[in-house]
């Protein structure tokens, strides 16, 4: 095979990783537009703040050190204790749960029936508190977060495809990781939604708050519900992209990436997310690496919008969203 | 909108009112920090540094030449908005000189310290050819700046190839900002003259996704990959080249990317990364002993006090020592302890930084000896090469300090500051 | 207690359809103005013109020409800090290829070129609404930034590709570059923003405003009524690109004196004017002024106050400064969820009949 090719699928391979890794994201903002019609601004800051505090957690830092420290005038920093991996992560979902219904008692329960703007303008109140708290509580430095997941080269792909073609492809350990755990996070929404009595209200909800209400189902608590578990999707969304590139400020910023995603797979779909989130990652590299060398590279960011916007044009309401009828 | 506007309003005149009140007689540096945002990993080591060393000086020695130096920090979160707001803030209780640490906050401020006349001090970052003190007479960039480092990375690695480049291919990773784009000129030029062939790869802040660039570097097998980023870009970089297998030996960062925030992240696999230097680091110096029973045991220490010794830690604190000695000299110059900004502007203008000086700050053989002048604000810009050991966890200087080559760089600052006296009508001084 | 009157006896359309159609209203609008045209100029310093006044004029101008957009139009944007750096990039190459224009002139032109490029990426619009529209805005966004971060032409070719502003005057008086007296800035922007605000209202309420605002209740509605959708969705891009180009111009040239394309105009910006719309209140113009305000002068306001007044060490007060933006955004919402501008007309009705609500 020429060596062009050989570069281009690689690239690709490694594009249909990266989009996993935008899909995460991704799939945090689709669960919670799909039951409330909240575009979830603060996701990326949700990611972040269960990094920081599976970090914290994990490290046995206390929380708040920096502010009772300045008041009190103590030397406080660390607890003295680490925790094993699983029992942090066990800890921070139980943290995201508590910030879910925390969130449901002091925002959301006042602003039912309200117009989605109102609600997204809401989620970015909730985007600069919790970025405000994530730093007072475990401070602003970056972090390491080692939760044992392997990095760098996979060592049997790379030995196989040379074998094969000459030359070794690189896979990083971590996006196959990712990819199973992207796998296995979206069969358990499905099996769940589908499969489970919470999950039916859920889809109910989604159908229609009012026609849900009537037939007694919570709003209360699917809305907990739903927060929960995109804080938990956002956990794991956090891990992986924490193990990446540290814990920090910027991991917020991740959100990002997903937008493209979402607006391709359409906000309303869970297998649009995954498939978006693969468009666009493969599309985005394969376009750096043949184009980036003549127009200058840097192009990824812009380019995946660019992609997205030629696919809306085509089908406006995403790949798998809902069609949209309008009626006068 | 009217009430809100005057509550607002009354109550910022009040805060306001409230904020503009240092003991009036004191030395004022600001200290235009950033602990928040998205390279606060960076800003916050940069400025507990900074600011141990002026309360050491005033706990150990009441200040400079009897005058105390007040501090006052503002938060510019590596904003440029921010930063004029900190500048304009900062700037009527007396400011004496400014340090941003940050590129783009210094090109904003060039044009506003000329017209109030307070000098501005970037050691190793921000405008390049303000190293031409012809042009510009209130900015001053030494011990060395981006294309100093650009050169004396070069040079070390033809010293590594016996004297020749000829055929070697080298990658430049940069930031895809002004920043990042300093050096590119530079190594253009220093491509033709060693006849090596260079490639340059941009890569967006914050840098989380670099797997094109890495991909790239793996197929087109650069024998060194030269490197400019800061904040998160930095671990991910280094992460990414031990992913890919990239000979850490062969991987040379400029100084904002060789600090300990950037190596840890990637364990063992950051084993050999290089960097550049333009100081020493560590905790091997004696002013050490001094920070620590006056400032850090007396339980002044900037911060959270964990981040004494680091890398960015002693370049805050060597940025702090170049700056009290520059006032130092204008105190000297002008025969009065209560310096005004004009005067401190000759006292950098005129700094002589010798190896006796450093030995009795305490500092031995921790930065290169220079000699400011009116036409030289960008002193020697010799640096030194450090290497990461991982297992130590500690960074090695392995070479000492390589002087870059001023025949490439000189007609490209001037070329540069010619422009800038263009666009903006300076007639050149020192003639 | 503020509002005396007794019962509404317009007699005229005039009279109806005025702008503040309550005289304590009128008179408080005109006495405002006499303020900052008459008073500010004159007590103004360096650090209440770079910090507060000037920045806060600047973003009112975005807001008002995103407001046109989003908020008048129904066209969600995220382009607004691209479509800045085109405005701040038109006027440095106005400005440094063409150094006898002045700079009122300038600033205008960059705001025209804007306009010529909002309705380029305007176009997608005909066919992609809502959420979606945003994907081709953000196109916009990042692909206007990475252009004027490559191509080296609009940069006029210096060393790290940052502009400077060089000095330029309006009848003799530096209106940009550092040596511009804290008034001059202050007297340009205002000068600016009162005309463009002007002109925004009169031409929302006419009959351009009501086809975009029929355009945004219901497109196909409008359409059967006979309203064209591209001419007016495009001349909502048009005019909204306008005002953000103008805004991004005085930006650049008179606020920053030095700006790099990524920092000063990436995405950030264009989430934080749009923030100042949602929060001031779509489709009102005061709603543009007190969002712009909000997010302006809070954190000044807070950063004095924790920092200057309490004495917190500033990475601290950063964070909590975060915290309280974020906390009040949440509860002026479940106060009033329509924005600060709803908060104010609810307010002032009460205000009228206080203190006999019956």
């Amino acid at each position: 095979m020429p060596d062009t090719l050989l570069y281009a699928i690689e690239v690709s391979l490694n594009g249909l990783m990266a989009g996993i890794m935008y899909a995460l994201v991704a799939l945090g903002f689709v669960l919670i537009f799909k039951a409330s019609g909240i575009f979830n601004y603060a996701q990326g800051v949700l990611a972040l703040f269960a990094a920081l505090t599976l970090v914290g957690l994990q490290k046995g830092q206390i929380p708040f050190a920096h502010i009772i420290n300045a008041t009190l005038g103590t030397d406080l920093h660390y607890f003295g204790w680490t925790l094993p991996a699983l029992v942090a992560i066990a800890l921070t979902a139980l943290v995201m749960v508590g910030l879910a219904w925390a969130i449901e008692r002091i925002v959301l329960q006042h602003l039912v029936n309200q117009a989605p703007i109102i609600l997204f303008m809401a989620t970015i109140g909730l985007a600069y508190f919790l970025e405000g708290l994530g730093d007072v509580m475990w401070g602003a430095d970056i972090k390491k977060l080692d939760v044992g997941l392997p990095q760098g080269i996979n060592e049997t792909i790379d030995e196989l495809t040379f074998n094969a073609f000459g030359y070794g492809f690189f896979i990083d350990n971590l996006d196959i990781i990712a990819a199973f755990v992207a796998g296995a996070l979206v069969l358990t929404l499905t099996l769940f939604s589908q499969y489970t009595k919470y999950g039916r209200a859920l889809r109910a909800v989604a159908d229609d708050h009012q026609a849900a209400l009537s037939v007694g189902i919570s709003l209360r608590f699917i809305w907990v519900l739903v927060w929960s578990i995109a804080g938990f999707v956002a956990l794991v969304a956090g891990i992986m992209w924490g193990s990446k590139s540290g814990v920090q400020f910027s991991l917020s910023l991740i959100a990002l990436k997903a937008l493209p995603v979402l607006m391709l797979g359409g906000f309303t779909s869970i297998p649009g997310a995954i498939v978006g989130g693969l468009i666009i990652g493969m599309g985005e590299k394969l376009f750096e690496f043949f184009a980036g060398p003549l127009i200058g590279g840097a192009t990824e960011n812009w380019f995946a919008y660019v992609l997205a916007l030629i696919f809306l044009v085509f089908r406006p309401q995403g790949l798998f969203g809902e069609k949209i009828i309008e009626r006068v | 909108m009217k009430k809100t506007f005057t509550l607002l309003a009354a109550a910022a005149i009040a805060a306001s009112a409230g904020f503009a009140t240092p003991a009036a007689a004191d030395l004022v540096v600001p200290n235009l920090s950033y602990r928040t945002g998205p390279f606060a990993a960076g800003g916050i080591p940069y400025a507990d540094g900074f600011m141990d060393y002026f309360t050491l000086l005033n706990e150990r020695d009441g200040g400079i030449g009897g005058e105390k130096v007040s501090v006052p920090e503002c938060e510019t979160a590596y904003n440029t908005e921010k930063g004029v707001e900190c500048y304009e803030a900062t700037k009527g209780q007396g400011a004496l000189v400014y340090n941003p640490l940050s590129t783009g906050i210094t090109y904003q401020l060039i044009p506003k310290v000329a017209a109030d006349g307070i000098p501005l001090y970037t050691p190793g970052y921000g405008r390049t050819s303000a190293a031409n003190g012809k042009v510009f007479e209130w900015v001053f960039n030494y011990p060395a700046n981006y294309w100093d480092g650009a050169s004396v990375a070069v040079k070390h690695l033809l010293e590594q190839n016996g004297g020749s480049l000829e055929g070697k291919k080298i990658a430049l990773l940069y930031h895809n900002s002004a920043y990042g784009k300093e050096p590119s000129r530079t190594l253009q030029e220093l491509s033709k003259k060693h006849g090596f062939t260079l490639s340059e790869l941009p890569i967006d802040s914050p840098g989380q996704e670099q797997k094109s660039q890495w991909l790239q570097v793996r197929r087109d097998k650069p024998d060194y990959v030269l490197f400019w980023g800061w904040g998160v870009m930095n671990s991910v970089a280094i992460q990414e080249a031990a992913n890919i297998r990239f000979p850490m030996e062969n991987f040379i960062g400029i100084w904002w990317s060789g600090s300990e925030n950037d190596v840890t992240p990637a364990g063992d696999g950051a084993n050999g990364y290089k960097s550049l230097a333009m100081h020493g680091t560590g905790m091997d110096y004696p002013v050490y002993a001094d920070l620590k029973k006056y400032v850090i045991d007396a339980g002044k220490a900037a911060g959270a006090g964990d981040q004494v010794g680091t890398v960015l830690y002693s370049r805050g604190m060597y940025a702090a020592m170049v700056i009290a000695e520059a006032i130092r000299k204008a105190q000297e110059i002008h025969g009065t302890a209560a310096v005004n900004a004009k005067q401190v502007r000759d006292g950098f203008e005129q700094l002589e930084i010798t190896e006796a000086r450093m030995v009795e700050l305490g500092l031995p053989n921790f930065g290169q000896p220079f000699a400011a002048s009116c036409a030289d604000h960008g002193g020697p810009g010799a640096a030194m090469i450090q290497q990461w050991d991982a297992t130590a966890k500690k960074w090695n200087l392995i070479t000492g300090f390589i002087a870059p080559d001023d025949e490439v760089l000189n007609p490209l600052v001037a070329e540069d500051s010619a422009a800038y006296a263009k666009e903006n009508n300076i007639t050149e001084r020192c003639n | 207690m503020l509002y005396r009157e007794a019962g509404d006896f317009k007699t005229s359309y005039v009279k109806d359809s005025q702008t503040f159609p309550i005289k304590a209203d009128r008179m408080a609008y005109f006495a405002l103005l006499a303020v900052a045209f008459g008073v500010v100029p004159f007590f103004i310093n360096d650090y209440w013109a770079n910090a507060v006044f000037v920045p806060f004029l600047i973003y009112a101008i975005a807001a008002i020409g995103l407001n046109i957009l989003t908020g008048y139009c129904g066209q969600v944007s995220l382009g607004t800090g691209g479509f800045m750096a085109v405005g701040a990039y038109a006027c440095y190459k106005l400005m440094t290829g063409f150094p006898d224009l002045p700079m009122l002139l300038n600033v205008l032109l960059a705001g025209g070129i804007t306009a010529g490029v909002g309705v380029l990426f305007g176009l997608p619009s005909l066919r992609i609404k809502g959420f979606y529209l945003a994907v081709a805005t953000l196109a916009a966004q990042f692909f206007l930034v990475w252009l004027f971060n490559k191509v080296p032409w609009f940069y006029n070719y210096s060393a790290s590709g940052q502009i400077t502003a060089p000095e330029r005057t309006m009848f003799g008086i530096a209106v940009t570059g550092a040596n511009t007296p804290a008034w001059a800035k202050y007297l340009f922007c205002l000068v600016i923003l009162v005309a463009l605000a002007w002109l925004a209202r009169n031409l929302t309420r006419g009959m351009v405003g009501r086809k975009w605002m029929a355009i945004r209740d219901m497109d196909i509605a409008a359409e059967i009524i006979g309203v064209n959708p591209l001419t007016t969705k495009l001349s909502a891009f048009a005019i909204s690109s306008f005002f953000i180009g103008v805004s991004g111009a005085l930006f650049f040239s008179v606020y920053l004196g030095a700006a790099e394309v990524g920092e000063a105009f990436g995405i950030q910006k264009s989430f934080l004017i749009l923030f100042m719309i949602i929060i001031g209140g779509l489709g009102s113009m005061f709603g543009s002024f007190a969002g712009a305000a909000f997010l302006v002068l809070l954190p000044v306001f807070l950063k004095n106050v924790l920092v200057g007044g309490l004495g917190w060490p500033t990475d601290l007060a950063a964070h909590i400064e975060l915290m309280i933006v974020g906390g009040l955004i949440i509860t002026f919402l479940i106060l009033e969820p329509h924005g600060l501008a709803q908060l104010w007309r609810v307010a002032k009705e009460k205000l009228r009949l206080w203190p006999f609500p019956h």
